[in-house]
């Protein structure tokens, strides 16, 4: 496990920028702005032509944009959509205390499909290795099932991983929410076509276009406030395969495993038991993103362990129905 | 470096905030032109391709047998495309340079489809078209030439490729440049830029060429970094789809009522007379919100609420647009459509229409032409379209459409043909006059003779 490259070479190659600032006309946007404009697009396609749409909300930073984007785009009106948060029932605490607070200012909605539920039922077993990522795709497809939510935001973004960058903006899944990938409709212009036979749902996501740069570029410019565990903080992990998980109840660590004390921060968020932590001194939205820009690691690669289980880890969960 | 350099510094990270444009390419070519070389370049020598990336790449092609990295796989997302070694669908890449950010449509080189050439052609701004230099101008390149002038890409680059091959020799390279060009000129492709390249030596793809030095112009990334991505927003018509209508009806805002939506096309200002089709109510724009921040100007593709003078039915699906400039409006549709479903289209077939925001009911009256992209050649009634067929179709609407010319508007002149029955989307329509309209060849052959040669279609 490598740091996320402090060496500062990817961020004097960025120094070229504010010297070419926008091109020749006065018309002309900025990436971002281009983003914002095409994302907030695609909020009232769904608004517009759905009736029950969700946003899947798991207090991770992409879901912290899609929110932001989505409070824009009905302003000075009210975000016509409820949140659904999949708990892993491993989720870090901060982050849950954040989802609550953020619920809670903007008097939204929020159902909750809970893991430990399905475990505790016995419907679903825990898995040997520890981890539940793939454990969500029940409960998140009963749940929206049961809700009869028609279309179910989710903050993937293409350039996160190679399954991922052959997702639609608007993708269609089944009564049992798979997806196939040679089944889909082509995407022309930004003529979404949302139609679905009842039973069926569109999984629909406005960050598609977005890199993580491009991310963490925006929460810097709107200055969004994000749980604490995006910054450098210390905490007590230990190593296993290569990744720094941070010890609880999930199972960790075993008596083998050395825990020590270090400074670390995460680039993405998720169940704890797969969830890695980055060794990191940045303790701004500034630091980070020098970090970002000049890291030789995807956030994936980098954090996610889950996703190493196979070559196609994560296109076979998204065809069984996950995000 | 630590955290305190950089904010104190506040220099480095400034500039990875300042304001860079976004721009949309294409890429179409056949595996043997080496596109995949070129994206895989592109991608690898602006840096992003990360460690893990490649590691997991390497990884692959030594457990297939592989000796060094198949940048392939690095594209090839999905199991069944590693398994075969073929790309099946259209995938987003992105990639940044400090001058701008990059969406490139990577289309498939072995999957013989047409759609998704037009799929990936759809929004981007530019095309990167792939010729062999050994070869020079093919059936294929024909194609690709015509698919985006018919989809009305502003910028066409012709990147000349394997020069290493033919000895980096320049009549070679000006034969084909000059041949394509009077080739795309003559179907209406604003501009083409024709550049040398050897993708796998990596000649004028980022760095220029140490060999030929007689090439005076831009390597390609250079060219995508510089190429103008605006149009002139003062000549275009004005036009907003309404999408949503925004009424919070709180104590804050009890009065509040505004129409939002994605400028199609054009500059919008406050104070100006406005017409909202179909309906043909006149007002004025009283106000604009660009995302909670009140504007005078706004301009398109940028995501506004327009608040209107008088209280008038406003819903979405209708059209605003400058009193005097108010668009053509009827219920008679004739289009150059590329089919993109399985299922034919044919005449009788009653379909949905998505102009807009606006969804109609329509009958399709007439398929006056099958047209034939390598030749521009028109087969007459041919009854029926099937998957990847290029046409001309007459359309009923069930109710009046306000339809620029997509020669005037991508935005305001495509829309979808969509089967009521199951949402399949069967075709994707433009407006109004192609080069597709004027029958060239008036060749009349026989609609089932051309279903063999589908199969060395290679976009």
């Amino acid at each position: 496990m490598g740091s996320a490259g402090r060496e500062g070479s990817g961020v004097s190659a960025g120094t070229g920028a504010a010297a070419q600032g926008l091109n020749d006309s006065p018309y002309a946007l900025s990436h971002l702005d281009a983003l914002e404009s095409e994302s907030v697009h695609i909020f009232r396609e769904v608004a517009g032509e759905f009736e029950r749409p969700v946003i899947l909300f798991s207090g991770g930073k992409d879901s912290i944009v899609m929110l932001h984007l989505a409070l824009k785009a009905f302003a000075p009106g009210r975000v016509p959509f409820a949140l659904l948060h999949v708990d892993t029932g491993h989720n870090f605490p901060e982050v849950l205390e954040y989802r609550d607070r953020t619920v809670a200012r903007h008097g939204l909605r929020l159902h909750v499909a809970s893991v430990q539920d399905y475990i505790d039922r016995g419907v679903l077993r825990e898995r040997p290795d520890g981890t539940r990522n793939p454990l969500q795709t029940l409960p998140l497809t009963e749940k929206i099932a049961a809700e009869r939510f028609d279309a179910v935001f989710g903050g993937g973004r293409r350039d996160e991983e190679k399954a991922r960058a052959k997702e639609r903006v608007f993708s269609l899944r089944d009564e049992f929410s798979q997806w196939d990938p040679r089944r889909q409709r082509p995407e022309l212009w930004q003529l979404y076509n949302g139609r679905h036979a009842p039973g069926e749902h569109v999984r629909v996501f406005p960050l598609s276009n977005w890199t993580e740069l491009d991310i963490w570029q925006y929460i810097a410019r709107e200055k969004i406030e994000l749980p604490e565990i995006y910054f450098a903080h210390e905490r007590e992990v230990f190593q296993r395969s290569g990744m720094w998980l941070t010890g609880g109840d999930w199972g960790g660590p075993t008596d083998a495993e050395q825990v020590e004390r270090r400074t670390v921060r995460y680039r993405t968020v998720g169940d704890m038991s797969c969830t890695g932590a980055v060794d990191s001194d940045a303790v701004t939205l500034e630091a980070v993103i020098a970090e970002i820009a000049a890291s030789r690691l995807t956030e994936r690669g980098a954090t996610r362990a889950d996703d190493k289980l196979s070559e196609a880890a994560m296109e076979d969960r998204k065809r069984e129905g996950y995000f | 470096m630590t955290s305190t350099d950089i904010t104190d510094g506040g220099g480095a990270a400034e500039a990875l905030l300042s304001a860079t444009t976004l721009l949309r390419f294409a890429t179409a070519g056949s595996v043997d032109d080496g596109k995949s070389t070129l994206v895989g370049r592109l991608l690898h020598d602006s840096k992003s391709v990360l460690t893990d990336q490649l590691e997991a790449v390497e990884h692959a092609s030594r457990s297939r047998g592989g000796e060094g990295p198949d940048l392939a796989l690095l594209t090839d997302g999905l199991r069944a495309e590693r398994e075969q070694g073929i790309t099946i669908d259209v995938a987003y890449r992105y990639f940044a340079t400090p001058r701008r950010r990059f969406i490139l449509a990577d289309t498939p080189g072995h999957v013989q489809y047409t759609r998704n050439m037009v799929t990936g052609a759809s929004t981007a701004d530019l095309a990167v078209v792939l010729v062999d230099a050994r070869n020079g101008v093919v059936e294929q390149t024909r194609r690709h030439a015509a698919v985006a002038a018919l989809l009305r890409v502003p910028h066409v680059v012709l990147a000349v490729n394997k020069m290493d091959l033919v000895g980096y020799a320049e009549e070679v390279f000006a034969a084909i440049a000059e041949e394509f060009t009077a080739y795309a000129t003559a179907l209406g492709v604003p501009e083409v830029t024709a550049i040398p390249i050897s993708a796998l030596a990596g000649d004028n793809v980022v760095e220029p060429s140490a060999v030929m030095d007689w090439y005076g112009g831009p390597t390609v990334l250079e060219h995508l970094e510089t190429v103008p991505v605006s149009h002139d927003l003062a000549a275009c018509h004005a036009r907003l789809p309404v999408q949503y209508v925004i009424r919070p009806q709180t104590a804050e805002h009890p009065d509040y009522r505004g129409y939002a939506g994605q400028i199609a096309a054009g500059t919008f200002r406050t104070g100006e007379p406005v017409t909202v089709l179909p309906g043909g109510r006149t007002t004025t724009v009283q106000g604009i919100d660009l995302l909670g921040e009140a504007v005078d100007v706004a301009w398109a593709p940028q995501s506004v609420t327009l608040l209107l003078a008088d209280d008038i039915d406003v819903s979405r699906g209708d059209l605003i647009v400058p009193s005097g400039d108010v668009p053509p409006s009827g219920q008679d549709v004739e289009a150059t459509v590329c089919h993109v479903a399985d299922t034919p289209l044919t005449v009788g077939h009653r379909v949905l229409l998505k102009h807009t925001t606006r969804t109609v009911k329509a009958i399709v009256k007439e398929i006056p032409a099958l047209v034939t992209l390598d030749d521009l050649s028109h087969h007459a009634e041919p009854g029926r379209l099937t998957a990847n067929d290029i046409g001309l179709v007459k359309v009923r609407t069930a109710e009046p459409i306000a339809l620029d010319s997509y020669a005037d508007s991508r935005r305001t002149g495509s829309f979808l043909l969509i089967d009521p029955a199951d949402g399949t989307t069967l075709a994707a329509g433009m407006a109004g006059e192609s080069f597709a309209t004027n029958d060239r060849s008036a060749a009349a052959a026989d609609p089932e003779a051309r279903q063999g040669d589908e199969a060395e279609w290679d976009f």
